[in-house]
């Protein structure tokens, strides 16, 4: 017989997880305790509990492997909601177990209590509620299947701390059956096949792909499929990485800080191949102006809520998009003769390419643009880039060319301030060695700053590249454009001295103000202090916007273009 | 247009805020919710009541559907189907209206399940619109207090909702 506590770290065993975020707390004392006596499983001991949810998020995304977070009931289930919402609207299989207080004080305003089923249900793809310790092994079996299968999410595990005390024989089931969970994976066959002669007559196609590419581990197969048929790959934020960047047939992001060629070319196709995206707002802009051409569209996703909520879809094929795009490939086997227009096409999105809409103008101050080219250089294009959000993550997803899949790690739906972070800091316990960056802004690093203490504890290098232009950069932007330059409450006034403040935490600060010296330093940084973590302050130029740019509610060809201002 | 949705869903603690989480949190209307077990005590049987057109109910199908705890669904008003539902009225029942009242009620095949000196408590089921007929019938200064348990539903012949 063991107790529950120890059933939870039995069970994290059998699923091999190999580290765990958290913050201890009162409910969670016996899980902590059965922690501190094994030693498969390592504990990263955040400074906030968003910072283990954002880290073990970052963990899913990187690797191929399950994160999981350990928080304490109450403000420790409070302080996560940023993380599991974040993880939610990304789709990242996460598994967070939550201590609650025990079961006969449940509904009786206890100490540090709060309905965490309740207080998640919005945000999680499902969560639970453990009452009896003979359901617990179970609960958390079902908890890593329902998190990594179908569309996979973040699910939450609410154990209070009676039955965490409970003793009871541990035997954990290989495998689970759920009759009201099936999620689909092979994609019909019959609709396969139309898609198939739907792309062989496709005139002007585009092959847009967005985070379910990455999600399935299918940029192998899509960048083989591309090439079989020659179309142009656009890639949304959350698909970066999917398909080679630098290669000629990808025409760049689309949507609202996309590229002339992609939104253009996205727009004006005759043929959508929609391949694990979902047409978001910030993709398509206006649905109304999206719909004003005639296309069809061949929609592939493991969620069936995703396909026609947004856009009309032709041909649907529910499910997973590794297993469908095989199916295409084995069928497209004997080889694919495409129409002849579309040399036509690709003479189209050439011209569009030559307006060259990703540029800047490098002079006196530093551009966040020519920081972004230069990491680029410095780290061979082969980091793992994590990013808040904001104008800098833009800049990093414009010009930062990634090549591999899960090297791009930002909030693409929930859109948090402050995950960069704790991301890098997950990237970095699922891929230890590995070179990893943070892309941030002076706003968005502090939202979860206190983790620099978290890092100097696990030595973890990160080197953090703080876009710094003492506005919050995006709100600004859109106030100087759609509010007549009034900047409500965009500028930070009293920063810290972040150089100071990262040698406070006992890590390396540097300060670059001048373009010639941004090179240098970027590789002082990866080389000399490789093994250091170094907060790496750019002061530039204020007045950088991103452009090209697609304001709210307007079309996708309606961009407005950096030298038409 | 007006839809009913069947659905069989684990009967679990919270199974109903999920359905009811979901309706809020997407905007969706909820007209009526019925919600009980099954002759197999670990599913219970929701009828919902909502309108929509044709998109916003393929999107709440498909988002019922995606619930984990959700084992199956049908849209009952996709095809033939019998709907019923039961309405407690409590009316005034005095002097002339005493007499009216057991009238009223015997026309719309109502029974009267509860007497006192001066109110009866009528029972009625049928389809919603008879259970609005009904109302719209008597004098409104008459009635007391209204219940209705919502629309329940089945398909008619072989279209059965079973696990």
């Amino acid at each position: 017989m063991i107790s529950g506590a120890e059933i939870v770290i039995r069970c994290l065993q059998e699923e091999k997880i190999d580290c765990v975020f958290g913050y201890p707390g009162g409910s969670v004392l016996h899980i902590y305790d059965a922690l501190f006596k094994q030693g498969d499983i390592k504990h990263i001991l955040v400074r906030h509990e968003q910072a283990a949810v954002h880290a073990a998020d970052a963990y899913s995304r990187s690797s191929q492997r399950v994160g999981v977070a350990l928080v304490t009931s109450g403000p420790g289930v409070t302080n996560a909601i940023t993380g599991i919402a974040t993880a939610y609207m990304d789709s990242s299989p996460m598994v967070v177990l939550c201590g609650q207080v025990p079961t006969n004080y449940i509904g009786q305003d206890a100490f540090q209590e709060c309905d965490t089923v309740g207080v998640t249900r919005p945000c999680v793809k499902h969560n639970f509620l453990v009452k009896d310790v003979k359901d617990l092994a179970v609960t958390i079996k079902k908890a890593f299947h329902i998190a990594t299968t179908g569309r996979p999410g973040p699910v939450v595990v609410d154990i209070p701390k009676d039955v965490t005390a409970q003793m009871i024989e541990f035997d954990y089931p290989k495998s689970i059956q759920m009759r009201s969970y099936n999620p689909v994976v092979k994609g019909h066959l019959g609709q396969i096949k139309r898609a198939v002669q739907v792309l062989q007559e496709a005139k002007r196609p585009i092959i847009y792909t967005g985070g379910g590419v990455i999600l399935s581990n299918a940029a192998e197969k899509l960048t083989r499929l591309a090439r079989l048929l020659g179309f142009p790959v656009t890639n949304t934020l959350m698909g970066l990485g999917g398909y080679p960047a630098s290669d000629r047939q990808f025409v760049g992001m689309l949507g609202m800080h996309g590229t002339f060629e992609a939104n253009n070319a996205m727009h004006y196709a005759d043929v959508i191949l929609a391949v694990g995206a979902r047409f978001d707002d910030r993709v398509i802009g206006s649905p109304e102006h999206f719909a004003s051409e005639k296309r069809r569209v061949i929609h592939i996703d493991i969620d069936p809520s995703s396909i026609s909520k947004r856009v009309k879809v032709d041909v649907p094929i529910v499910g997973n998009v590794a297993d469908v795009l095989d199916e295409m490939l084995k069928l497209l086997d004997g080889g694919f003769k495409a129409d002849p227009e579309l040399a036509d096409w690709w003479t189209q999105i050439e011209t569009w390419r030559a307006r060259k809409s990703l540029t800047y103008r490098q002079d006196q101050r530093i551009m966040p643009q020519f920081v972004i080219e230069k990491l680029y250089e410095v780290t061979g294009g082969d980091a793992f880039i994590t990013s808040d959000v904001g104008q800098h993550q833009m800049f990093a997803a414009q010009y930062y060319k990634f090549d591999k899949p899960r090297r791009w790690i930002n909030s693409g739906g929930l859109g948090t301030m402050g995950v960069g972070l704790p991301f890098a800091m997950g990237t970095l316990f699922a891929n230890p060695g590995a070179t990893v960056a943070c892309v941030t802004g002076e706003g968005s690093i502090q939202m979860c700053i206190q983790e620099m203490s978290t890092c100097k504890q696990f030595a973890l290098p990160v080197k953090i590249i703080n876009l710094n232009n003492g506005m919050l950069g995006m709100v600004r932007q859109w106030q100087e454009m759609f509010y007549s330059k009034r900047y409500s409450h965009t500028y930070v006034a009293s920063l810290p001295d972040f150089v100071k403040l990262a040698e406070a935490y006992g890590h390396v600060g540097m300060r670059i103000e001048k373009p010639e010296d941004v090179e240098p330093a970027l590789r002082k940084a990866f080389t000399e202090h490789k093994d250091d973590l170094v907060f790496m302050d750019f002061i530039i130029d204020p007045t950088a916007n991103v452009f090209p740019m697609v304001a709210a509610g307007k079309g996708l060809t309606e961009m407005i273009l950096a030298e038409e201002l | 247009m007006r839809h009913i949705i069947s659905l069989l869903i684990e009967n679990e603690a919270g199974a109903l805020s999920r359905v009811a989480g979901l309706f809020s949190a997407r905007a969706y209307n909820i007209e009526s919710l019925t919600v009980a077990p099954t002759e197999d005590p670990s599913l219970s049987r929701m009828t919902i009541l909502t309108w929509g057109s044709d998109d916003v109910l393929e999107q709440i199908t498909k988002q019922l559907n995606k619930l984990v705890d959700v084992v199956k669904l049908v849209d009952l008003s996709e095809a033939p189907h019998v709907e019923r539902e039961l309405m407690l009225i409590k009316v005034r029942a005095t002097g002339k209206d005493r007499e009216e009242m057991k009238r009223m009620a015997d026309i719309f095949r109502g029974r009267i399940i509860d007497v006192t000196e001066t109110t009866y408590v009528i029972e009625l089921t049928g389809a919603s619109s008879k259970l609005d007929s009904f109302i719209a019938a008597l004098d409104g200064g008459l009635i007391l207090e209204t219940v209705r348990t919502g629309v329940c539903g089945v398909g008619r012949g072989d279209r059965i909702l079973k696990v």
